[in-house]
């Protein structure tokens, strides 16, 4: 594997091997001394074309623990934003050594077409493009689970579980990665949003339902994933307004009342609290989200490792 | 230039010796007049070809296309005539600019260049350009299109057609519903889905095309559709036509042969608008093509330079080149799919954009004491396609594919703008 640009480049086995591999990373967290050598001498750029400050801290933690040279290129301020593409800013960061390019960027597909363009060598990470994938954010969200929900986590899959991925499906590239990779895991998926935010072509192998009520009382699901509603969603008219969205389709206090005891609430953050997530909610003790946040830098080390460690990396 | 094509075989498939003097076919050879003689053994001699829709992209935007460029391309492809697009710089929305289009187009002499006019001034959408101007010009304009646009104020829509009555003339529609592809990038559907681009719905065309049809029979006018790329269009037009209405339709070569399946490559030379679409929309424009719903074959070449496709889907132009690739992709879906014949071939590429257009000079094949626009081309011939034409651009989804059947001579106005497919004059170009 040379490159991560969608959760489909990985099999199941592989999967199972990074949440293996980022579950004895995560412990390396807990040490005092919080490093391991693996990639000394390697130089990561995260290279991203939107604001993102969450995916990217934890990518330059992952790299930096595994001591890594980071690079943060942030697209705005910089040249970019006077116009420069994305082939001339990767092909300037690689000729300054990067051999792994973790990229953001507001265009599907902009992953691959970095990848397969013959534009650069180093190995490109795709931390969200567009509303296409993120397929990091799925292998955190795999790793959360399963630590959560499975006895023996090591080695194990997600089969026989039941995962309610809720918001605008649409656009979200969080809910692309996860349909594929919980899937490629065993897991049964369901999406729940409005209609205009739930394509009918990404036919989840649990459903879909338009009612947030209706999907806990009959998915009754062991996770429900809770995605960011953008506020440009509102003003295309994909809903009439916040209130409605939160009263219809929001996480509160009531609706987590009625989940399975053991079940849990996970979002990708940022959270806007109040609309598809209520406080009382977000800090209860069902929430997994800080566990998302600790697993996000131990997966993403994990990610690193496979594609750089050893004479990975850069292509001949 | 006098001279003789001999041991050709015309659109039936008959021997034919085309004689042509002064520029002219004729239907004898002339005593006292020296005559060359062109063994054109192997060969078709077909109506030099018409293409109703292409972007020269002169005047400004010479970076990617020039007129004696795409006029070299043309004559590659097979062209003895091309219609340039108004949506240059400044627009094609006055007379002074459509008369620029046409003298250059005659300077440089490989190929009749004939201007459509905008409909709207700047292509805005929003007041009618001074089309009678553009028909009164040297230009002759009868074509008006703001393609790239679409005429989407119904209101200005119904005036357009009303109006171009006055003097004959056809609005040549771009059907895009803005409101419905805002930021669209490739067809709508489960591809678009799971790729993560916005989607470019089948009905934004489709509903466009509705309405037009019943503008064009509310006015009695003359509508014709630029690149028709869905099925239920073609339905639509197919029962418009039943009807009596004035509708002309044109399919691109690449919607004939290309499908939406390339964009997950997120390749940019694979997105294009209208966007390439399902295999079964691909054969519903096939089916309508051979029995006649669909008019004519177009190209809508249309030149990007490398920087506006170097780049990730969204941020690239829309747009491919293709006027040397239509006749053989017209023979691949017509002649070697075993579902028409040569003689529908050189309606779709010739006879039928001719007449829509109203261009006296072209399609008329073989009769005597017309100019002598024709096309010679050798079915068996296999070849792949380079990236590079004589094109200005390399936006050419076709490289690497492999083709049968090109074209050998071109001839315009009796005179060959392409022989042995060397374009004249491509040589001292620079």
């Amino acid at each position: 594997m040379k490159d991560l640009l969608s959760a489909a480049d990985l099999s199941k086995q592989q999967i199972i091997d990074i949440l293996d591999l980022a579950h004895e990373m995560s412990d390396v967290n807990e040490r005092e001394i919080k490093k391991l050598p693996t990639l000394r001498g390697k130089t990561v750029v995260n290279l991203f074309f939107e604001d993102s400050t969450r995916t990217r801290i934890s990518f330059e933690l992952a790299a930096k623990r595994l001591s890594a040279d980071v690079i943060n290129f942030a697209a705005k301020g910089s040249s970019v934003s006077k116009g420069e593409s994305l082939k001339d800013t990767a092909q300037t960061l690689e000729a300054m050594g990067a051999d792994a390019i973790v990229l953001r960027h507001g265009s599907s597909g902009s992953a691959h077409r970095l990848a397969h363009s013959g534009w650069v060598q180093s190995a490109v990470i795709n931390a969200g493009d567009g509303s296409h994938e993120h397929p990091t954010q799925a292998l955190l969200d795999a790793m959360t689970i399963r630590q959560a929900l499975v006895q023996e986590p090591i080695g194990t899959d997600l089969s026989g579980m039941k995962v309610l991925i809720v918001g605008d499906i649409s656009h979200s590239r969080v809910a692309r990665s996860n349909l594929i990779l919980l899937r490629g895991l065993g897991a049964t998926v369901a999406t729940c949003g409005p209609a205009t935010l739930v394509p009918r072509c990404l036919e989840p192998n649990g459903g879909i339902f338009y009612s947030l009520d209706k999907a806990i009382d009959d998915f009754a699901p062991d996770a429900v994933l809770m995605l960011r509603i953008q506020s440009e969603r509102m003003e295309a008219s994909f809903f009439p307004t916040e209130r409605e969205y939160s009263r219809v389709w929001g996480m509160n206090a009531e609706r987590l009342s009625r989940l399975t005891d053991s079940a849990i609430v996970l979002h990708p953050g940022p959270m806007n609290r109040g609309l598809e997530i209520d406080a009382a909610s977000a800090d209860s003790s069902k929430s997994r989200i800080l566990d998302q946040v600790h697993n996000g830098v131990a997966v993403r080390m994990a990610v690193l490792f496979h594609l750089l460690a050893g004479d990975k990396g850069k292509k001949q | 230039m006098n001279f003789i094509l001999q041991n050709a075989l015309d659109t039936k498939g008959n021997p034919v010796e085309v004689v042509v003097e002064g520029g002219r076919v004729v239907s004898s050879r002339s005593d006292g007049i020296n005559h060359e003689l062109v063994d054109c053994s192997g060969l078709h001699v077909l109506p030099g070809f018409v293409d109703l829709h292409t972007h020269l992209r002169e005047p400004g935007f010479e970076n990617s296309e020039t007129i004696r460029t795409g006029s070299m391309s043309a004559a590659a492809g097979g062209f003895t005539a091309v219609h340039a697009m108004a949506n240059t710089f400044p627009v094609a929305d006055t007379a002074g600019v459509v008369e620029q289009v046409l003298r250059i187009g005659k300077e440089v002499g490989l190929v009749h260049v004939q201007p459509i006019g905008a409909v709207t001034v700047g292509l805005a959408g929003e007041q009618l350009a001074e089309l009678a101007a553009m028909h009164d010009s040297a230009a002759r304009v009868r074509i008006f299109s703001d393609d790239g646009n679409c005429v989407h104020d119904p209101l200005l829509m119904r005036r357009a057609l009303e109006y171009v009555k006055g003097f004959g003339g056809t609005v040549a529609q771009h059907a895009q519903d803005p409101r419905l592809t805002k930021n669209a990038q490739m067809n709508e559907g489960e591809l678009s889905s799971r790729l993560g681009l916005a989607g470019w719905p089948a009905l934004a065309e489709e509903s466009i095309i509705a309405r037009d049809i019943m503008l064009t029979e509310l006015t009695e006018s003359r509508l014709h559709v630029c690149h028709v790329s869905t099925r239920r269009s073609v339905e639509l037009i197919r029962e418009a036509k039943s009807r009596g209405i004035s509708v002309t339709a044109e399919v691109t070569a690449h919607h004939l042969l290309l499908t939406e399946d390339l964009a997950e490559s997120y390749d940019p030379l694979y997105k294009v608008n209208p966007p390439l679409r399902t295999s079964d929309d691909a054969l519903a424009l096939r089916e309508a093509l051979v029995d006649g719903t669909i008019d004519v074959i177009a190209t809508d070449h249309a030149p990007h330079p490398k920087e506006s496709k170097d780049t990730d889907w969204a941020s690239a132009a829309f747009g491919m080149v293709g006027l040397e690739f239509a006749y053989s992709v017209a023979q691949q879906v017509l002649i070697d799919s075993g579902t028409s014949n040569l003689e529908r071939l050189a309606e779709v590429m010739s006879t039928a954009a001719a007449k829509i257009s109203g261009l006296e000079g072209q399609g008329n094949y073989l009769l005597p004491g017309y100019p002598a626009n024709l096309t010679l081309v050798d079915l068996g011939q296999a070849w792949v396609a380079e990236a590079t034409t004589y094109s200005k651009s390399t936006n050419n989804p076709y490289q690497g594919s492999e083709f049968k059947g090109r074209v050998v001579h071109t001839i315009f106005n009796g005179e060959f703008s392409m022989r042995d497919q060397k374009v004249r004059g491509a040589d001292t170009y620079v």
